[in-house]
This record gives structure tokens, sequence and C-alpha cells, in this order.
């Protein structure tokens, strides 16, 4: 009864860009471009590369992402873990054509996945029990 | 270091402690007792669960003679929901820089 893929908190983001993939894909995977737009960083497009991500350290954080590259498909799919603040989680950048340019979209999840459920009232993932939780609050509030 | 989000995305990765945790979400104040008699696990298991629950302040206990009563305490979830909202600004704004960066770039 498990539901792997639900044992996540997601976030999405998503945008259409007037470029087409290949120029995004450069942006995304060319340190030099990378730290442009996202960090300082020594990324290689080579699954199973470590590299961090390195921001100015703020109080409490050093400022340092702990990452390594899972998926690299050229000009469509980029994931690579990202680990900060005691949160592992998985960023999947996914590149679409569209007759205008690009969609581009973001995914960062979470939480590794779990071990087999055993309780019989745990049979939906993050996304449910959050918006359950919020009509919980709405109740309440 | 472990920092209180880190210690409540923990306590609730797991399947089994969320079930509980939402449990007392919708039906309010329960004893150990009444949560194991609708869980696939033994009443210690249930007591351990709400123990790390405790410690991560997503629920209260109350003695009542011999009988420990549990609440949740809802206040508690939000870092979790300042994840998603942070996260979401943090890729937002990156997306903003990344059309600049694709704008000044040689074709």
């Amino acid at each position: 009864m498990s539901e792997p893929e639900g044992e996540t908190l997601s976030v999405v983001v998503e945008r259409d860009i007037p470029f087409p993939p290949e120029r995004i894909w450069r942006a995304l995977t060319q340190p030099h471009l990378i730290e442009e737009w996202l960090m300082k960083n020594d990324f290689q497009p080579v699954a199973g590369h470590r590299f961090t991500l390195r921001a100015d350290p703020q109080p409490g954080w050093s400022g340092v992402i702990d990452c390594e590259v899972v998926t690299v498909e050229p000009n469509k799919v980029l994931s690579y873990r990202w680990g900060a603040l005691g949160v592992d989680s998985v960023v999947t950048l996914t590149l679409t054509p569209t007759s205008a340019g690009t969609h581009l979209r973001v995914e960062q999840s979470g939480f590794r996945r779990d071990r087999p459920q055993n309780y019989q009232g745990a049979r939906y993932g993050w996304q449910k029990f959050l918006a359950k939780l919020e009509q919980v609050l709405a109740r309440i509030v | 270091m472990p920092n209180p989000r880190d210690v409540l995305f923990r306590s609730l990765s797991d399947p089994t402690r969320r079930a509980i945790f939402e449990r007392l979400c919708r039906e309010g104040e329960q004893t150990v007792g009444a949560l194991t008699a609708r869980a696939g696990v033994s009443q210690p298991a249930v007591s351990k669960h709400l123990g790390l629950l405790k410690q991560a302040g997503l629920v209260r206990d109350r003695h009542e003679g011999r009988l420990t009563h549990y609440s949740a305490q809802l206040g508690a979830l939000a870092p979790l929901i300042d994840w998603t909202s942070q996260m979401t600004g943090f890729w937002q704004s990156r997306f903003d820089q990344l059309e600049d960066l694709l704008r000044r770039m040689d074709q």
C-alpha cells in the first residue's frame, strides 16, 4: 500500500521563457553561468559528481549547499541532490520546448522515501496531508 | 547542530508518525490506547512515536489518573509551511536572475 512518490513535500515553480532549451541548458550547466543566476559552484554535468553551491554565510548557516548530480539529459532534464540546513532534497529542472521558447519547471522535493508503511491511516503523502491540514486549520481559526 | 526545522522534518517524515499526528489533528485529543486500537503497530511503538512527536513540539500530553491524553499542537507546523513558501520565493527570484542572464548571453 505504499505510495513512494507521495512521501515527499514538493515545491514547484514554473515559467515560460522566450529562449530555446539549448541556451537555457548552458545557463543551467556551465559553472560561470550558474554563478550568475544561482550561486558560486564547482558543478560538472556528470551523474554522480559531487559539488557545492555557495551563498554568502548567514547567521546559523554556513551558506554551503552540498549537492550531487543525479540526472543529466542534455536540453531536457537536470537533477541534483541538495542538502542544506538539515533538509535533504532533490532539485529537478525540466525544459520543454514551446512555440515561444521553453517551459522551465523546477521541482524541489524535501524528503527521502520512507520505508513501507504499516499504519492504515497513512495512505497518502505530504501534499494531501498539508491540504487536509489547511482544512483543519481553517476550521479552528 | 540540529535546528528546530530539522527535528520537525524528521519527526514527520515517518508515515506512521504522520498518521498518528494527523489523526490527532482530525479527531482531537486521544489516549495511547485509542490510537493503538486503530493502528497496525503495538502500543509501545505508538508510545515511542508519540514521544518523538512530543520532542518536536507537535503533540502535548495531559495526565489524568492512569491515562495519558495526547493532543496535536498545530502551531509547531509553522516551520514546515515556511520551508515551502521560502523555497518557492527562492526559485522565483532565481528564475528572474536566470532570465536576465539569458538576455545577456551570446547566442
